[in-house]
């Protein structure tokens, strides 16, 4: 399954890309299995999801926890707890 | 009226209160934040997510003219490098009355901290750059207001 994953703040400086497109491997069903697997997958991903607690995602534009299904979406956000205005 | 938006130009304060003074309202209400430049920060740089921070703003401002009887509210948003001293985010709610104009505005200003997607990095004059952490403080004064 072909996934669109965008990075914000601190994660995308660390993951060095604003954004990229991923197959997704069997068995990444859900955010934190695809936190997990971004983590084993390189060096940048092993620094930006060091720390899984501290990040947040959000499926097609809504926030969603750790165990949201990926099946069905377009575009996984993952990023730092926000400082807002 | 609502008004939101998140630009990342210069917030021209004076055209906002212009288009509510001309609404004939009875009561305004701002808030301007800026950017500190104390510790010695040279900039504020402000990160958003396109399509939810803008959603988040709106979702504010609805909420704001469900819970208070407002004739007008404007609620803009910059993104992008900033210096210390610029306008980060003006706050403007007009009601019949000040109870409601005030309340609201304050009301925006606690939640903007915690439900709007941004995120703040700061750069120093000794060269330290650093993303900024969410406060406890700033979860408190947002959810005193309830869900």
């Amino acid at each position: 399954m072909a996934l669109n994953i965008a990075y914000f703040a601190w994660v995308r400086e660390r993951m060095g890309v604003a954004d990229e497109t991923v197959d997704l491997p069997a068995g990444v069903a859900d955010v934190g299995a695809l936190v997990a697997w971004l983590a084993a997958r390189d060096a940048r991903g092993q620094i930006a999801f060091a720390e899984p607690h501290r990040i947040r995602a959000a499926i097609d534009g809504v926030m969603m926890g750790p165990d949201a299904p990926l099946l069905g979406a377009r575009e996984v956000a993952l990023f730092p707890p926000v400082t807002g205005g | 009226m609502i008004r939101v938006a998140v630009q990342q130009e210069a917030i021209d304060v004076a055209t906002e209160l212009d288009l509510h003074d001309a609404g004939g309202h009875g009561a305004s209400a701002s808030f301007i934040g800026r950017v500190r430049g104390d510790a010695g920060l040279t900039e504020l740089f402000l990160d958003h997510h396109p399509a939810m921070t803008e959603a988040g703003l709106a979702d504010l401002a609805h909420a704001a003219a469900d819970r208070w009887h407002l004739s007008a509210l404007t609620l803009i948003h910059r993104i992008g490098p900033m210096a210390p001293g610029e306008t980060i985010v003006f706050v403007l709610t007009s009601s019949a009355h000040r109870a409601e104009a005030l309340a609201a505005c304050e009301f925006l200003i606690d939640r903007l901290k915690t439900d709007v997607m941004l995120w703040k990095r700061e750069t120093f004059a000794d060269g330290r750059v650093g993303w900024v952490e969410p406060r406890e403080g700033d979860q408190a004064r947002a959810g005193k207001w309830g869900a």
